[in-house]
């Protein structure tokens, strides 16, 4: 098995992971935190990608096996995600210090669990 | 001199320069606004808003004129390296329409949120022209950006600039409404961007029309593509709150500052639907032609019924307004299946881009209305209302005029968006997405009619306003409401600006409506609708004071339809269920694609 195949099944296992607390963790604590399992995924993803090579540069001839540009988006894709990440924990932090309460179901809604 | 000649031949002039300036308008507004405080915010963004205005306008008179898009390069690098802008005939409909309501609404919220002489500045003052330019720059960057990693930042700076804006009263409440919303909204993002890996894995590029000549050139698409076109639709779909993935939009809609729920309502769900728009009609036309868009086009069934099934049945008039965007929202997806008719997708991409912009301001002026309605009684419950016709002639004319226009009567926005819908049914034989249309007319009509009896209906007492309203922000609203009444009354030759910048089918979108205007048209248009209103009068519970407030099903005999209606709602908008449901969305688009090519 190849680097590019593992690190792959690892982002597909990842995003995998992500999804399945993403829906089914009651918590919005556990919900972010699966959102950046997710992200982790799909930054992987575009590692495994750029590890790949091919792309603008390579087709330009410049000698470059692996792709930058994945990279630049990653980068980009993190400062997103780190920024979400903030505004999540910030509003769930003012949410339980308002009214002690910690999940995003509406009042008089049924059994929170999966 | 200012001559018709010297104008076209400045505009001719105009290359995409301008389009670098509606980018940096909002941006230079943040940093403005920072640095001069919340006192002089409201001012600053006004000033702002009436120039961006003026740009998008000049974007819109250049298009049209140049009869071609225009086109901007960052740079000078050249796609697939450089960042393009672009604005095509769709593109400079959404600036315009994003610069009017922006407009109004910083019209209307001048006062709201201006602290008093003397007073210190609340949170409020500063946060909301922060983010309100937020949104803006995110919608502007989403009409002009021209590859799909720039379209992902722009979409994430909208919902980050409009999630707040749910929560600026800092009630729990509300705060649970933003989380839910930002936390939905970031499952649909994540969606979009794995599409977009899978797609530049398979193509090594982004630029959307360098995409779409190789998606084209090819035999069949890519199973990864076809895996990516679901992920990233069914993700702007979760944004865009199509039923079955509405979940955060009712609490999110309500809770919000009237000014912040017109903006959030009337434009930030249109910047994730553009999005799919792109990606449908230019990224890969083929899928129109595919199955798999009648997946789309019954969602959007499903959305006008159920949305307008659960308005007819709220006890708050913030709820049921947003309610009637759940329902607005899915004759946005009609077009989809409708792409494939005979008058190709001209008449599609027409009424989905007039539905945006009509529904953006009707809507827009509902929301402003209920919030000076709200203001100056103190609350909205939809059966308190009596005595509030007499008391704010304005804010209720406004609400029964932006109604007609998402019954659809003629002359209205509404009535154009139909005629196009049921043109394309029509011409493809499929005449029961016609059915779906009438029978939202309807419904919304007895919503309607609900509200305004109410409202018309004499108190005993005169009403004692505990807010005078603000006679510029009725007029505002006023005048958002008669421009989505009178949309149709736009020169044909503005239709043309739809088509621009892509090549489309044979039928000019003006065409459409040669024989669609007239008394008789007004006439079956009113009917069915006077009817609708005629039976809410006389069997609707005015008399009964039920605690829920809920329109009188038991009294026309179906009570058991509203509780299912309520109760299929609520489960829908069940976190796991909606995640399930996005998840066997997602699963059924990809595979349609897949199997259809």
């Amino acid at each position: 098995m190849s680097g590019t195949t593992l690190f792959g099944l690892c982002a597909a296992a990842l995003v995998g992971i992500g999804l399945y607390g993403l829906i089914c963790h009651p918590g919005p604590l556990r919900k972010i935190l699966a959102f950046n399992l997710l992200g982790g995924g799909v930054f992987l993803l575009f590692g495994v990608i750029a590890k790949r090579g091919g792309g603008v540069l390579t087709a330009a001839g410049t000698g470059s096996d692996g792709d930058p540009v994945p990279q630049a988006l990653v980068i980009t894709g993190l400062v997103v995600a780190f920024a979400a990440t903030a505004i999540a924990v910030a509003l769930l932090r003012r949410l339980a210090a308002v009214s002690g309460r910690d999940t995003v179901e509406e009042a008089g809604e049924g059994d929170p669990r999966c | 001199m200012l001559t018709p000649a010297t104008v076209s031949a400045w505009l001719a002039g105009l290359d995409g320069g301008l389009l670098v300036l509606l980018l940096m308008l909002p941006v230079v507004g943040l940093l403005l606004v920072l640095a001069l405080g919340g006192r002089y915010a409201g001012r600053v963004v006004l000033l702002l808003a009436l120039l961006g205005l003026a740009a998008a306008v000049a974007v819109a008179a250049a298009v049209l004129q140049g009869g071609e898009s225009l086109s901007y390069q960052l740079g000078g690098w050249a796609p697939p390296l450089g960042v393009r802008l672009g604005a095509d005939g769709i593109s400079a409909v959404l600036l315009l329409i994003t610069a009017v309501v922006l407009l109004a609404v910083a019209v209307y919220a001048q006062r709201d949120f201006r602290p008093e002489p003397g007073a210190a500045e609340t949170r409020g003052s500063l946060a909301f022209w922060m983010l309100l330019l937020g949104v803006w720059a995110g919608l502007n960057t989403v009409a002009l950006a021209q590859d799909l990693f720039t379209l992902f930042v722009a979409l994430e700076l909208l919902t980050f600039s409009a999630v707040p804006l749910v929560a600026l009263d800092g009630r729990a409440e509300t705060l649970a409404a933003a989380l839910r919303y930002l936390l939905f909204a970031l499952l649909g993002s994540v969606l979009y961007l794995l599409g977009v890996v899978l797609i530049y894995g398979t193509y090594g590029t982004l630029d959307i029309a360098l995409l779409a000549a190789r998606i084209t050139a090819a035999d069949a698409l890519p199973p990864s593509v076809s895996v990516a076109a679901a992920l990233m639709t069914v993700g702007l779909l979760a944004k865009t709150a199509l039923v079955p993935l509405h979940l955060w939009l009712p609490p999110a809609h309500a809770g919000a500052p009237p000014a912040a729920s017109a903006i959030l309502s009337a434009l930030v769900v249109k910047g994730s639907f553009f999005l799919v728009l792109r990606i449908w009609f230019d990224l890969m036309p083929g899928l129109l032609d595919l199955p798999a868009a009648t997946i789309l086009g019954v969602l959007g069934a499903a959305a006008i019924l159920l949305g307008n099934l659960m308005a007819l049945g709220q006890a708050r008039l913030k709820l049921l307004i947003a309610y009637s965007t759940v329902a607005q929202i899915g004759y946005l997806f009609l077009i989809f299946p409708l792409a494939a008719s005979a008058q190709g997708p001209t008449w599609a991409l027409g009424a989905g881009t007039l539905q945006v912009v009509s529904h953006a301001l009707a809507k827009g002026a509902m929301f402003l209305a209920a919030g000076i309605i709200y203001a100056a009684i103190g609350h909205d419950r939809i059966r308190g209302l009596a005595g509030v016709g007499r008391a704010l002639p304005l804010p209720v004319l406004a609400l029964g005029l932006a109604g007609l226009s998402l019954i659809g009567l003629q002359p209205s926005g509404g009535y154009l968006v139909k005629a196009l819908l049921q043109g394309s049914a029509e011409a493809g034989g499929a005449w029961w997405w016609g059915l779906v249309l009438d029978a939202g007319g309807l419904l919304t009509a007895a919503y309607l009619t609900w509200v305004l009896g109410h409202a018309l209906s004499g108190s005993g007492a005169p009403l004692t306003l505990l807010k005078a309203p603000r006679r510029f922000q009725e007029l505002v609203v006023l005048i958002l409401a008669l421009a989505s009444l009178m949309l149709g009354l736009l020169p044909a030759v503005a239709f043309d600006l739809i088509a621009i910048g892509r090549s489309l089918g044979p039928e000019p979108i003006a065409t459409a409506w040669a024989g669609a205007f007239g008394w008789d048209g007004l006439a079956a248009g009113l009917l069915p609708v006077l009817a609708a209103a005629t039976l809410v009068l006389i069997f609707g519970p005015w008399r009964g004071h039920r605690p829920t407030g809920a329109l009188g099903w038991p009294a026309f005999g179906i009570a058991a339809l509203g509780e299912a209606v309520e109760l299929l709602d609520a489960r829908l908008r069940h976190w796991p269920v909606a995640g399930l449901s996005l998840l066997a969305l997602l699963i059924t688009l990809a595979l349609g694609l897949a199997v259809g090519t």
